[in-house]
């Protein structure tokens, strides 16, 4: 067991593997990431970047035919991967909870809603009928649902999206989770209300100290909310850093370019282009020898088909899997901070 | 961060207008359902209360009133034995819903069950489940309920094992599919993520939402049913003679159809309506009125 002071969630060497007829597709290479109590970190990246298979491994949802086929996944110094069936259905209860991105059916359509979530209170926490009725009723005005007691009447189909997730998510934490996935929570939503989404989930993690692994392709959105992010492509985590640490100094070519691409405040109006990483996403079924990214980096060299893609620290917890290191000079400061205002 | 604190407020309630539902489930049927529901519900209180309703006994002969006109004395007539045909549909339709019931929805309970657990599960219960439906499907049906009679002897007992035998099939087949669909909601995935069993998962999460569509397909089944029933108590494999059964009613009044019309006619229009209410049922139901918006 390796020392697993100060993080809550600990994912090491992650490997995720997919056995399809037309052979196996590696969804996740060689993750690590880790989440100390109480911190909201970011994992963004394309689809297909394999993002959503690391945040599910946490809590061994990864859906068939797929598979983690190595490294190692602690919760609070627990063996994740090494827990039997009816140990990993408890963690699931009380220790982890999940929202995902479509709020419209991640709530059963044929109960009311608050039904659902004092379901969960008496199935995981064994309350009693009235006591989880009135819990329930706190958890969803909690998450800003007003008027509760009628609302709780109501059925999933009569709220809105936003509304819908933010039910969701007091089901998700209703028996006090201390790690909550959030599987591209506002992705569906327009975006007052996902402002909105991301506020509440700041301010739970805040008062409850419940760490948030949140999953976007949004760099808009994990900017808002984020401690710490972690950039993936290909399966591979390329950068990972403090938010500001990216922000303000990326070091990947591809987190460079998904921060370039993000439209700025002070060019509006003006008729330039954004600039964009040319290409496709590399195909899973692929092996590419060296960096992951080097088809579509505009700093490609001879040396990156050797790259390992391991990370390398930059500064303190500020690590990248870009050996090159176009951008070491100072003199170029990432320009896509518009976002973060 | 002061920005997002302003934020997290509610959204203000012009966005939620829908007023929550009330306890009584009725008000959000639609009117066909109403209708249908109705007539169904006359005709299991006339069935079941038959003995209190029937102004005469199923067999009471009465030899002055041959092939009587109804009349406010005889609602329905009087068939060739001066039986009260009025009463007798009503005996008949105690004996007939009572059996249409019985083999109507216990095989629709098993077969949304094993639907369930064959698409919840995949692989080799799936596989299993999925052949012994698709041999019960390819089964003739008449033939086999004709082959239990063969071994049983004419009754109605021939249609109280042969229907359940088959009937279940097509009930899974229902379930499994939607199955298919309902286990890649995120839903279905969110019972994994709040540990809930699967027990839980299936009976309690899916289940209700897999019924619907068997329930209005039921409708169509008690109507096959009935006719079944009646069908073979006409060809005289089902309940014998003197039993009041809707089929035997008919088929007796047929000898005297041009004198006494009412023999066959009114039981035949009960048989009609019946098919009618459940017909509505069933649309009403499929029209989406009932619980949220499942695809």
């Amino acid at each position: 067991m390796s020392v697993t002071s100060g993080s809550l969630l600990r994912i090491e060497g992650l490997r995720v593997e997919f056995d399809t007829p037309q052979g196996r597709v590696v969804g996740v290479r060689d993750a690590s990431l880790s989440i100390r109590p109480g911190e909201i970190v970011g994992l963004v990246g394309e689809t297909g970047s394999g993002k959503t298979m690391v945040c599910r491994s946490a809590m061994r949802l990864v859906p068939s035919p797929g598979r983690i086929a190595a490294g190692s996944i602690e919760f609070d110094g627990r063996d994740v991967l090494a827990m039997s069936q009816r140990r990993l259905r408890e963690f699931r209860a009380h220790d982890i909870g999940m929202i995902f991105q479509d709020p419209f059916s991640s709530l059963n359509p044929v109960f009311r809603v608050g039904q659902q979530v004092s379901e969960t209170l008496r199935v995981n926490l064994g309350l009693g009928k009235s006591e989880a009725h009135a819990r329930a009723l706190e958890l969803l005005s909690d998450v800003g649902i007003r008027d509760a007691e009628r609302r709780a009447l109501s059925y999933p189909h009569e709220f809105s999206g936003g509304m819908r997730q933010r039910v969701m998510i007091a089901l998700a934490t209703a028996s006090q989770p201390r790690l909550l996935l959030a599987d591209e929570p506002t992705t569906a939503l327009d975006v007052t209300t996902q402002a909105q989404i991301l506020a509440l989930l700041t301010r739970l993690s805040r008062e409850r100290e419940l760490a948030v692994l949140l999953v976007s392709h949004d760099f808009g959105v994990i900017a808002q909310v984020c401690n710490r992010v972690a950039v993936m492509y290909g399966g591979h985590i390329v950068e990972a850093g403090p938010i500001d640490a990216i922000y303000t100094n990326a070091q990947h070519p591809y987190t460079r370019g998904l921060l370039e691409s993000i439209p700025r405040l002070e060019s509006a109006g003006k008729r330039t282009r954004l600039p964009m990483i040319t290409g496709d996403p590399p195909d899973p079924t692929d092996a590419v020898a060296g960096c992951v990214f080097k088809l579509r980096c505009r700093y490609r060299q001879p040396g990156c088909d050797e790259i390992s893609m391991a990370l390398e620290p930059v500064s303190p917890g500020h690590e990248t899997a870009c050996p090159v290191r176009p951008f070491a000079a100072a003199d170029m400061p990432v320009t896509g901070a518009g976002a973060r205002a | 961060m002061t920005t997002i604190d302003v934020l997290d407020q509610p959204p203000a309630p012009a966005t939620e207008i829908a007023a929550p539902r009330g306890r009584s489930g009725l008000r959000g049927l639609s009117l066909q359902t109403k209708v249908g529901g109705g007539i169904l519900v006359a005709f299991v209180v006339a069935a079941v209360f038959a003995p209190l309703i029937a102004p005469y006994g199923s067999n009471e002969l009465d030899f002055v009133h041959i092939y009587a006109a109804p009349s406010w004395s005889h609602l329905f007539g009087t068939d060739g034995a001066g039986r009260d045909v009025f009463s007798r549909t009503l005996y008949a339709l105690r004996l007939d819903l009572g059996i249409v019931l019985l083999v109507t929805y216990p095989p629709l309970v098993l077969g949304v069950f094993l639907g369930a657990l064959a698409g919840y599960f995949g692989g080799i219960v799936d596989a299993v489940i999925a052949r012994i439906v698709d041999v019960m499907i390819a089964f003739p049906f008449m033939i086999l309920v004709i082959a239990v009679i063969a071994i049983v002897g004419p009754g109605v007992k021939g249609v109280l094992i042969g229907v359940p035998i088959v009937a279940w099939a097509l009930y899974a087949r229902l379930a499994r599919s939607q199955m298919l669909v309902l286990r890649e909601q995120s839903f279905m995935l969110a019972t994994v993520a709040l540990g809930y069993s699967r027990k839980r998962a299936i009976l309690r999460h899916a289940v209700p939402n897999l019924m619907r569509s068997s329930l209005i397909y039921s409708t169509l089944d008690m109507i096959a049913n009935l006719l079944l029933l009646s069908g073979l108590a006409y060809l005289g494999l089902g309940a014998q003679p003197p039993t009041a059964e809707l089929g035997s009613i008919i088929a007796d009044g047929q000898s005297a159809l041009l004198n006494a019309w009412w023999v066959t006619t009114l039981p035949g229009l009960v048989v009609v309506l019946f098919g009618l209410g459940a017909g509505l049922v069933g649309d009403g139901l499929s029209d989406g009125r009932l619980g949220g918006g499942v695809p």
